[in-house]
């Protein structure tokens, strides 16, 4: 039997809609839960639909490191949050019908918006568009040496001016909330094994029927 | 159609026949395994251990299967229950999910990918979801606080992974598993004539980071001494303590295969994976499959030795150790083999 | 390994290398290094700004990402300035308010390192990096008085809403990228080139421009202005108002200048509301206000609509005239925080108007130094500010633009009543106590700021001379 579809792409059509039907549905989950739990939990499974993408479109670098970097950490440290901060979204909701008319309306500027661009898009490609970084021949190196051989050549003053961007946030984090408290007891390691009987033993001796 | 068959039917069900395969040798594994970790503490506070099931009780933790499973599973009334039913699969599924890349021997993995490392970090530091999800969807005290300390706890810890598993690559120059353990092969010992054996493994040339890996395998897994998340003297059982039944058990499996899978990457990062310990003749008849499970025994003994031995840590002890020295000492170590390898030129 | 030219980023390495190492100092030195990395910031600022002076002549560098030409040197060199004067008068008003820390320092010397960053961007992704380090340093310095209600709220204010512009901005590069594919800024004016602009390029732009917009306070983005200026300690308010103004501008003068002179009908008109609203709105709320720092932030915010006449000409006379008045807001500037951090009466800081009652007998320098500054910000000639204002306008109107320039001309007349009114305030009104002794680094800074708005008339020439190389390199 033959459909006219090559099975390859077929099997990637297939897996391509399984990940973005998954990830447009726990997409909309994360705003439509009642549960803010729930929501990160969504927003959780719709990140790792994004990952599969991106390894369909075999970039599986990025895909590995969006699970690591935001599944594994960022959204960790979200649901702690979100956990701890027992947050009742039902009463937040509680003006949501009086908002409604102004939130439609803007919500129909920027989808007018959205289509004339796409439509001035469609229409009239005017802009000649070119890629700004042609990718690596594929083949010819896996795609994790061809991003380190850009981000360390090409890109190397964006990278790292970026990892200057995170160390002043921490330092700003740290600034603004590390408290060192006064008369809190801390646990010396170094003092602890540095004690030497001589230090720590006092030896007496007691009278009988005295005590000390 | 008979091309679509071969093509891509065919290779599904032969990785699916192989995924089966691997799957019920390595739950059989962890049962002995989950055995010789009894026997091992018993051994250690001069007790027996299990002796009442089988011969010398070798099949104790069937007998714990079967309980496990026959029980009721109780389900509090104020849980949340879709979420604390998802848990233990989660937490038994990635467990499992992670082997699909583990090699045993050459050519004998299920999938070969390129960033195998990198496949087994996502999937471990996803593992911290089982625990969150049933500490909180038990909606009880004790579970959600060993909920949070075992997310604190993972997240610290696999920052310095992270940075010893860089240190490896950074030595290998490759993602992939095959390629770390083949790597192996010289080094050291190769470099002043000897035979390829244990020398030219990378326990050896990064031994600090060998040991690295290991404690923080010990708390990436929740195993004592860092076993805080489920301490039993401070929060009954921890995240688990409202699981009862078949989920307790999805809990407790998947921990155990983490447990196993930390010792097989201990193993393929450090001990050579199959390679044997001395490539000369007796040794290079053994197949490869039985140095790598004899190595994984190894490293799971040293686990067993540990929790029997070493007293359990105090939790801000534990942040300390994961932030201030493995943090510092991994980073350090980052620069200096890379430093290294630029100076001699194998970069 | 392609190698890059790393003599065009001297100054920069040299402070971002001042970071790391004085976070080092601070973080090992304690409490007791405080003042020794405000000593050695001051140093690295200063080395930076020698290192500007040497730099070769116009160049790129990182393919294109990071480009030094007259007017990159001219603005650094401004910013340098900026950013060290107001270090050097934070110095005793930390002390005093007790937020003396070796973070602060060295969040300024950051800051300045963005900025320079993001006056040599030729780039989307060099001008988005180097926004953000300048933006999130300001963030944290506007609530580093981390125990004051008002300083943790500027600095939350400033966070969200800067957090949204910076979104703007993103999607307004995203836009242009994905229409363009060019992240390069002469590569996205090639390719504006060679067709008409599209509705989604414009859109793109916009949002871009909205984006800046927020970072230089014009309005209708201007929302944050004064209640972080209000809020900040007064320091920060200062370098606040300086040094990022500059870089900003700066970046906007590129950006349109640069990658977007193609499609400058478009751009201009954006500019040229960007600068009615807000050389009006500066005008008119500043009128009501009767704390001195909040009253400074709307009349930054006039300032930049005057500022912004300028770039909309779009002409070589217009950029000249910004960056001539950019010279004498940041002197003007200075000169007032200076007198606004001298405000303080038996140690506690004072911000209302109404404080400086009689100040032109108790302290008649001070307040004669104040009343030129204000003659000055109102434009009154002869002194610095009616420069600054007479080259914006001419240029507007040698462009066509003359209802611009007839509402910058009637704004401006509504802002000299509220300046006139601090002078009114000072000399007419029955003095009350005198003001503790003024330090001497903000004496100094007083005068200097005083003897340049009178003086500007002897040396105008030589600095429109260098406004105009520096203008030169984008025509």
């Amino acid at each position: 039997m033959d459909t006219g579809i090559d099975p390859a792409t077929g099997v990637q059509a297939l897996f391509f809609y399984l990940f973005s039907g998954v990830l447009l549905g726990s997409g909309f989950m994360v705003i439509a839960a009642r549960n803010p739990v729930h929501s990160v939990l969504f927003l959780i499974l719709s990140f790792v639909n994004a990952a599969g993408l991106f390894m369909l479109l075999g970039a599986e670098f990025l895909a590995l490191i969006l699970i690591v970097v935001y599944v594994g950490a960022v959204a960790v440290l979200f649901l702690f949050v979100v956990m701890m901060l027992d947050v009742d979204f039902a009463a937040l909701r509680q003006g949501f019908l009086t908002y409604l008319p102004v939130g439609s309306v803007v919500a129909v500027v920027l989808v007018s918006e959205l289509l004339v661009v796409l439509g001035g898009l469609g229409f009239s490609p005017t802009v000649e568009v070119t890629p700004n970084a042609p990718a690596p021949e594929p083949g010819e190196v896996s795609n994790t040496v061809a991003l380190g051989r850009l981000l360390y050549t090409r890109f190397v003053y964006f990278f790292q001016v970026a990892g200057l961007i995170l160390l002043v946030a921490m330092v700003g984090a740290i600034v603004l909330t590390l408290r060192h408290k006064e008369g809190v007891k801390r646990q010396s390691i170094a003092a602890q094994v540095a004690r030497t009987p001589a230090t720590a033993i006092e030896v007496r001796r007691v009278e009988p029927g005295r005590g000390i | 159609m008979g091309g679509f068959f071969s093509t891509y039917v065919l290779p599904v069900i032969v990785m699916a026949a192989w995924s089966v395969l691997l799957l019920v040798i390595l739950l059989v594994f962890v049962a002995f395994i989950l055995y010789g970790d009894r026997k091992i503490w018993a051994a250690v506070q001069m007790r027996r251990g299990p002796n009442v099931v089988g011969p010398w009780g070798l099949l104790q933790s069937f007998a714990d299967l079967l309980k496990f499973v026959f029980k009721e599973p109780i389900i509090p009334s104020g849980a949340n229950k879709g979420v604390y039913l998802l848990a233990p699969l989660i937490a038994s599924g990635l467990a499992l999910a992670a082997w699909a890349v583990v090699p045993f021997d050459v050519g004998w993995v299920i999938a070969d990918i390129n960033v195998g490392i990198l496949y087994i970090f996502a999937i471990s530091s996803l593992s911290v979801y089982g625990i969150i999800m049933g500490g909180w969807a038990s909606n009880s005290k004790y579970p959600f606080l060993g909920a949070l300390r075992s997310a604190a706890q993972m997240v610290s810890y696999e920052v310095s992974i992270g940075f010893v598993i860089i240190t490896v690559l950074l030595v290998v120059g490759s993602l992939n598993l095959t390629d770390i353990v083949l790597a192996q092969g010289e080094g050291i010992g190769t470099s002043v004539g000897l035979p390829s054996s244990l020398l030219d493994w990378h326990w050896l040339a990064l031994l600090p980071m060998f040991v690295v890996f290991f404690i923080s395998a010990l708390a990436e897994t929740n195993r004592p001494p860092f076993d805080l998340p489920e301490a039993e003297s401070e929060l009954v059982a921890g995240f688990a303590v409202e699981y009862s039944s078949t989920p307790f058990l999805l809990f407790y499996l998947g921990e155990m295969v983490a447990v196993v899978l930390m010792c097989a990457l201990a193993t393929i990062l450090f001990l050579g994976g199959w390679l044997p310990p001395l490539a000369v003749a007796p040794f290079t008849w053994v197949p490869g499959i039985v140095w790598f499970v004899l190595k994984v025994i190894l490293v799971f003994v040293m686990f067993a030795l540990v929790k029997a031995i070493v007293p359990r840590y105090r939790y801000d002890q534990l942040m300390r150790l994961g932030w201030k020295v493995f943090l510092p000492l991994s980073l350090v170590m980052v620069v200096v083999v890379s430093g290294f390898l630029m100076a001699t030129g194998q970069a | 390994m392609t190698g890059f030219d790393l003599t065009l980023i001297l100054p920069e390495i040299l402070l971002g290398g001042g970071v790391l190492v004085l976070l080092l100092i601070g973080v090992f030195g304690g409490e007791k290094a405080t003042q020794a990395v405000t000593i050695s910031t001051l140093a690295f600022l200063a080395a930076a700004a020698v290192g500007v002076l040497g730099l070769p002549g116009p160049a790129t560098t990182f393919d294109g990402a990071f480009v030094v030409d007259p007017f990159a040197r001219l603005m650094k060199l401004l910013v340098l300035t900026g950013s060290a004067i107001a270090l050097i008068m934070s110095v005793s008003h930390a002390r005093r308010e007790r937020f003396e820390r070796f973070e602060y320092p060295l969040l300024i010397l950051s800051a300045t390192l963005g900025m320079m960053m993001m006056i040599s961007a030729n780039d989307l992704i060099s001008l988005y990096v180097g926004l953000e380090l300048q933006s999130l340093s300001i963030y944290v310095l506007a609530a580093i008085q981390r125990d004051s209600v008002r300083s943790t709220e500027a600095g939350l204010k400033y966070f969200v809403l800067g957090a949204l512009a910076s979104g703007m901005l993103l999607y307004g590069a995203s836009l242009i990228y994905g229409f363009t594919g060019q992240t390069s800024f002469q590569a996205i004016a090639a390719a504006m080139a060679d067709g008409e602009p599209g509705i989604g390029l414009v859109f793109g732009v916009v949002f871009l421009l909205a984006g800046l917009a927020f970072k230089v306070a014009a309005v209708p983005f201007h929302m944050w202005t004064p209640d972080v200026y209000e809020g900040a300690p007064t320091p920060v308010t200062a370098f606040l108002a300086a040094a990022p103004k500059i870089a900003a501008m700066a970046l906007l003068a590129r950006v349109t200048m640069d990658a977007l002179a193609p499609i400058g009908l478009e751009w201009r008109q954006i500019v040229v509301f960007l600068a009615i609203g807000s050389m009006v709105l500066g005008a008119f709320a500043a009128i009501g206000q009767s704390n001195i720092k909040r009253l400074m932030a709307y009349s930054s915010i006039g300032h930049v609509g005057y500022a912004l006449v300028g770039l909309a000409a779009g002409t070589q006379v217009g950029l000249q005239g910004v960056i001539i008045y950019l010279i004498i807001y940041m002197a003007m500037t200075l000169g007032a925080f200076a007198v606004i951090l001298s405000m303080r009466r038996h140690n506690v800081a004072l911000e209302n108007i109404e404080d400086l009652a009689g100040l032109s007998r108790t302290n008649p320098t001070m307040a004669f130094v104040l009343a030129m500054i204000m003659f000055s910000l109102a434009g009154i000639p002869p002194l610095a500010g009616f420069f600054g204002k007479f080259f914006v306008f001419m240029a507007a109107i040698e462009a066509g633009l003359f209802v611009l320039a007839v509402i910058g001309v009637l704004a401006s007349v509504v802002g000299a009543y509220y300046y006139l009114r601090i002078v009114k305030v000072m000399y007419f009104d029955e003095p009350v106590a005198a003001f503790d002794r003024t330090p001497s680094e903000l004496r100094a800074v007083m005068l200097l700021s005083g003897a340049f708005t009178l003086l500007f008339i002897v040396f105008a020439g030589p600095v429109s001379q260098v406004a105009q190389a520096a203008a030169q390199t984008f025509f």
